[in-house]
């Protein structure tokens, strides 16, 4: 047969051939292949998606939680200030008080003391009144002997009360 | 096993005898001794077609398988006859016979009762299963195994990863559709063109591929026959227009940004679209018919030398039979590659036409 002459035969037999693997393969092979690919790349385009959805939620979560500590960490400072003032303050409200009771306690003690000095001033004054009685019988009983015994204790007598 | 499982295995249950009833004829009318070696004639005869499927020659026999011719003639109605009838083309059998030499060389005609061809007899209509048609439906079946199995895997895992034999094929599918098809019909349109496009690609790819194969039913040269690939060319023809649209077709006969006087009163342009619609298949015909024959044609070249070489003398043959078996080797792995860049180049300039047919306005 010429190389270059169609033949009826061949050429009617390869349109049936190609026809009928065309609609076989089409029905049987194409169809669930290409749905396959098409199903696998959406499968995988999903998974994509899905992890870059997850990566920005675990980010999320982490600006969440730096946000968190880092609040938290404010928190702490405040309260260790708000403590440390109450602290300072009780600490001068206790010293204040503590000032005025000790204030209050030199106070009295100062009235006692004075009352007591009052007491004893007067109970010297009664001494020095009930010595000058004394004193003053002592004289008296003397100048009944002599004059001048009764002058020389006076006189002793009156060094005595300056020595005191 | 699934339903085209079954039929695939019947058919091939049902084919299978067919191919085993080689049978060999003594040729004692032309003894091979004294026919000398044509190397022209022997190649042109391998990459031809033929009635039956040449094996081998031994002690000036050959060994052929037959294979059914199927005849239609006016006259003497539907004939269907195994071809060992013909005796490889030297006998004559219910009034037909092979044409031996003449441009007609090779083809059935009717003849008279002494054997010669009778001209005035009408021509029979032949739909014999040759050479090539044997190889083609052999490559059809291959194709349909490889696929429908894939396909199967494909049904039972979507999802997972391909193993096996999808693994090997999943590669060359993804090409087609990801770097031939969508690139050049667009990402919108090209769903519907993907089963005609994937059938065409692997069409071709494994006739070439099982055409390199030296070895029945494989070898036959069946892409590089003009019959198929213009045959291809026809399908990838009818389906480039039949999708055209109104862009298409107003290019065509209306083309725009053309002066008017190229469209009338002659018309120019339509014309040269015209003749442009026809030229676009018949260059994809003679591109495949081309590059695939001419593939043949060289490794059988390279092998002929060895019996050219032969014929001076033994030793020469089988020294030449070094360079020869070298060369053959590099020009079959040279048509590895070419096989699949024809079935590349025949499914991507399809594409890109279909893709020129169905492309909105710009």
């Amino acid at each position: 047969m010429d190389l270059i002459t169609p033949d009826f035969g061949l050429f009617f037999w390869m349109l049936v051939t190609f026809t009928l693997v065309f609609l076989i393969l089409k029905k049987f092979a194409w169809k669930p292949i290409v749905q396959a690919l098409k199903e696998r790349e959406e499968n995988i385009q999903e998974g994509i998606e899905n992890a870059e959805t997850a990566r920005q939620e675990l980010e999320n979560v982490k600006i969440k939680s730096d946000k968190i500590i880092s609040e938290s960490i404010v928190e702490r400072d405040k309260l260790i200030r708000q403590g440390r003032e109450i602290k300072e303050k009780l600490m001068v409200e206790a010293r204040d008080e503590a000032e005025k009771e000790a204030r209050k306690m030199v106070d009295s003690a100062k009235k006692l003391i004075e009352e007591e000095k009052t007491a004893a001033v007067n109970q010297i004054k009664e001494q020095i009144a009930s010595l000058s009685v004394e004193i003053a019988e002592r004289i008296l009983r003397k100048k009944l002997k002599d004059d001048a015994d009764q002058t020389e204790l006076m006189n002793s007598l009156l060094d005595e009360f300056k020595l005191n | 096993m699934s339903l085209p499982d079954k039929m695939l295995r019947s058919l091939i249950i049902l084919l299978f005898p067919l191919f085993t009833g080689i049978y060999a004829s003594a040729a004692e009318e032309n003894p091979l001794e004294e026919v000398k070696f044509e190397p022209g004639a022997f190649i042109f005869d391998h990459i031809g077609d033929a009635y039956e499927w040449h094996l081998f020659d031994i002690d000036g026999k050959h060994y052929s398988v037959p294979l059914p011719v199927i005849l239609y003639h006016r006259e003497k109605g539907l004939n269907i006859f195994m071809s060992h009838r013909f005796q490889h083309g030297y006998a004559t059998y219910k009034g037909f016979g092979v044409v031996t030499d003449g441009p007609e060389k090779g083809k059935i005609r009717v003849v008279r009762e002494d054997g010669t061809v009778d001209p005035d007899a009408a021509r029979p209509i032949d739909i014999s299963i040759t050479k090539n048609v044997t190889g083609m439906i052999f490559a059809a079946l291959v194709m349909m195994a490889i696929f429908l199995t894939v396909a199967k895997r494909y049904k039972r895992r979507p999802v997972s990863s391909p193993s096996g034999i999808q693994s090997l094929f999943e590669p060359l599918i993804l090409f087609v559709i990801d770097d031939i098809v969508k690139p050049a019909i667009g990402e919108k349109k090209y769903i519907p063109f993907l089963p005609y496009l994937l059938t065409l690609f692997f069409f071709i790819w494994i006739n070439n591929m099982l055409g390199l194969i030296p070895i029945f039913p494989m070898g036959a040269n069946v892409t590089g026959n003009i019959s198929v690939a213009g045959g291809l060319a026809l399908t990838s023809f009818l389906v480039i227009n039949l999708s055209g649209n109104r862009q298409y077709w107003q290019h065509i006969f209306n083309t725009p940004h053309v002066p008017l006087f190229l469209k009338l009163p002659i018309p120019i342009m339509p014309v040269i679209e015209v003749v442009g619609i026809l030229t676009k298949p018949f260059v994809l015909m003679v591109r495949l018919f081309a590059n695939i024959t001419a593939g043949h044609i060289i490794t059988m070249g390279f092998f002929t030398l060895i019996f050219i070489f032969g014929e001076v003398s033994p030793s020469f043959g089988y020294g030449g039979s070094v360079l020869s078996v070298g060369f053959g080797i590099f020009i079959t792995f040279l048509e590895l590659l070419v096989a699949l860049i024809q079935a590349y180049v025949f499914t991507l300039l399809t594409s890109l036409f279909i893709g020129m047919a169905v492309a909105d306005g710009h």
